[in-house]
């Protein structure tokens, strides 16, 4: 049996001055090495729930544990075993990319000569080599999602939890990152994942949680949920699963 | 420790891009020197080389009003303009405004015969006091009318009163020369020789000015000794733009974001920070005195002397820049916008800079500033700084100054510290 990446028991979290919680009592397990997608309509929870994972977001209830280690007790060092993109650009766009990959390289406890081996890969796997000094606000909106990519993996992390990461970008950049985080899966990286790109997710994601009001409405394999409601694609899914009403939070 | 370096060398590479707050921190403190030291400088000229303009109407016909005139040519303050005696109120501020003078004077038409006329009555006074038998003079006969002194409202109450001062000198210097005349006439019965009248009264008691040094040393403070230091420190606390604005930009970029979930803690970004910034307000000290010892001689300002101590002076400036810069960190935690950041900054550093004595003279603020003058930080940096560069002590005479600023700053980290809890950005 795989070792579990994430295991999420029985988590309650209220955002400050709510009386009413906004997550309780979820329950969630992803085996080490998924591709796992995380869906839902706009306020489902799924921000909120990465960042608890990540430990932006600190929970009173329950637990989380990545590679069996429980964050609350662990201090920041427990963050090495993971990587995070965030939905909007985490990186210093005054730098260029290899001055990027060198600091968040060292914050990520690499050592100098690790920086200057991963950064070399990173930047001629992404394209990225040829603009290695220039600084990343003179980049298009593609080049910098995919420098915010580098920098998320530059510590080769063992999980590695993706906000949106293909938003605002190009059919050949969304491409090229899918294709890429492929590549990370199979040499045993945990991928978890969401966004609305469903037909994107659907070609990414073996498995998925539906989450809607802070609650898990459909969990299994992708296309075992297909199967059971008779859906022929994420999108119909998601649709047949969370309704078609606007969503205002 | 390599991570420390690995943050020292992003936000040195961030600091060297940002022109704008480059500029801000040593461009605009360089003017300000600059300025601020010309103008006190021209002030100071103004007193003691430059001659103001003095319109003059003496309505007066007598010799003594002449004289008065000559006393007054003679202090060196004044460019004197004669005017028409017959001049009426009106046209003599209309000549002020033409011939852009700042002072007018009118001597009233009986001045010389009314000073005539007081000097007799006090030395029949004094006859009759000593025994002696004094002309009879009725003392109504010596009320002299005043001398009017018209001003323009831009000239500063201090630099008035220094005026009237000079004026009233004057005014003296000819009444006793009357009196002293009428005395030896009513004792003698023959004029006061000339050469006995210059030995009375020009033989005045000098005064010697002593500035109270530390070191022993003669050196006049001028006005770069008093500028350079005050605006050093100014600059210094001016990075708060810089590094105030840069902290809010982190925190609201992804960036910062990306931070919280490495595995690092986020107080090693703001060592880094006071580290890299502590070095920017010291290449700011070191910028502004250069500029102060070479350049000011090159414009026509006295050049800056530094003090003798120069590692107290390098310890002081130290202890300046980490109060600085935790002020500004300070600002960048409790800031929730660049702009809250920018605005409350640098309207708080002109404040602390006005109640620490940057720009009114501390012994010239009232009593109940004096108080809130201690709660500023600029106050405890200044006070050091003038230990070093006027009073030529040395670091162990400006400690009584260090102090307190190390107490204002470890209270200013602490609520830095506590910010960061509270807002949990640590």
């Amino acid at each position: 049996m795989k070792r579990l990446a994430v295991e999420i028991q029985d988590l309650g979290f209220s955002y400050p001055g709510h009386s009413t919680p906004f997550i309780s009592n979820f329950n969630l397990q992803i085996a080490e090495g998924e591709r796992f997608g995380l869906f839902g309509p706009n306020g489902a929870g799924k921000t909120t729930l990465m960042n608890l994972m990540t430990g932006l977001l600190s929970f009173s209830v329950g637990s989380i544990k990545l590679l069996g280690n429980e964050i609350k007790k662990h201090d920041k060092s427990i963050n090495k075993l993971f990587g995070f993109i965030p939905q909007d650009l985490s990186l210093y766009q005054e730098l260029s990319p290899v001055e990027n990959l060198e600091f968040f390289g060292a914050w990520s406890g690499l050592h100098k000569h690790e920086i200057k081996t991963r950064t070399k890969d990173l930047l001629g796997i992404l394209g990225l080599a040829e603009v290695r000094d220039t600084p990343v606000q003179k980049f298009s909106g593609g080049m910098k999602r995919r420098v915010n990519l580098a920098i998320g993996v530059v510590c080769n992390p063992q999980i590695l939890f993706l906000d949106e990461p293909t938003v605002g970008v190009d059919v050949q950049t969304r491409f090229a990152i899918i294709d890429y985080l492929k590549e990370l899966n199979k040499n045993g990286t945990t991928l978890i994942y969401t966004s609305h790109q469903l037909s994107e997710a659907e070609g990414l994601c073996k498995k998925i949680a539906l989450i809607d009001e802070g609650k898990i409405i459909a969990h299994d394999d992708l296309d075992t949920l297909l199967a059971q409601y008779r859906q022929d694609g994420l999108e119909g899914l998601f649709l047949k699963l969370t309704g078609k009403n606007y969503r205002n939070s | 420790m390599f991570k420390l370096w690995a943050t020292i060398i992003k936000d040195i590479r961030i600091l060297i891009r940002d022109k704008v707050g480059l500029s801000l921190m040593f461009g605009m403190p360089i003017l300000l020197v600059l300025i601020v030291t010309s103008i006190q400088n021209s002030t100071f000229q103004l007193i003691n080389k430059n001659k103001i303009p003095l319109l003059v109407c003496n309505r007066d016909t007598g010799k003594i009003s002449f004289e008065f005139i000559q006393v007054v040519d003679t202090l060196g303050m004044f460019k004197l303009v004669q005017i028409s005696k017959d001049q009426s109120e009106k046209l003599i501020i209309d000549s002020m405004h033409t011939r852009d003078a700042l002072l007018a004077m009118v001597i009233p038409v009986d001045f010389s015969v009314k000073t005539e006329a007081k000097a007799k009555i006090v030395t029949s006074k004094a006859l009759n006091a000593f025994g002696l038998e004094g002309d009879t003079v009725s003392s109504n006969a010596g009320n002299v009318g005043p001398v009017t002194l018209y001003y323009q409202p831009i000239l500063q109450e201090s630099f008035r009163r220094s005026i009237q001062g000079a004026l009233y000198s004057a005014l003296q210097l000819v009444e006793s020369k009357q009196i002293l005349r009428t005395l030896y006439f009513s004792i003698n019965e023959k004029p006061l020789p000339v050469k006995l009248e210059n030995e009375l009264m020009n033989n005045k008691i000098a005064i010697n000015e002593v500035p109270v040094t530390r070191d022993g040393s003669r050196n006049i403070p001028n006005a770069t000794q008093h500028n350079v230091p005050a605006w050093t420190i100014f600059a210094m606390f001016f990075v708060v733009i810089s590094l105030g604005g840069s902290i809010v930009r982190e925190k609201l970029s992804g960036s910062f974001t990306r931070l919280k979930t490495l595995p690092t803690n986020y107080f090693v970004a703001l060592l880094s920070k006071q580290l890299t910034y502590l070095a920017v307000t010291m290449v700011q000290a070191a910028v502004i005195f250069t500029i102060g010892i070479w350049v000011f001689p090159f414009i026509g300002l006295p050049a800056l002397n530094l003090p003798a101590d120069i590692v107290g002076l390098v310890f002081v400036s130290l202890i300046c820049g980490w109060c600085a810069v935790s002020y500004a960190i300070c600002i960048g935690v409790f800031a929730q916008t660049q702009e809250q950041a920018n605005g409350f900054g640098a309207v708080s550093i002109v404040i602390l800079a006005a109640i620490g004595g940057l720009m009114v003279p501390s012994f010239a603020m009232p009593e109940s500033f004096r108080m809130i003058m201690k709660l500023s930080p600029l106050h405890w940096c200044l006070e050091a700084y003038y230990g070093l560069f006027l009073e030529g002590g040395k670091l162990k005479d400006v400690f009584i100054s260090i102090i307190p600023l190390l107490i204002i700053t470890i209270f200013i980290q602490l609520i830095t510290v506590l910010g960061l809890k509270v807002k949990k950005l640590i």
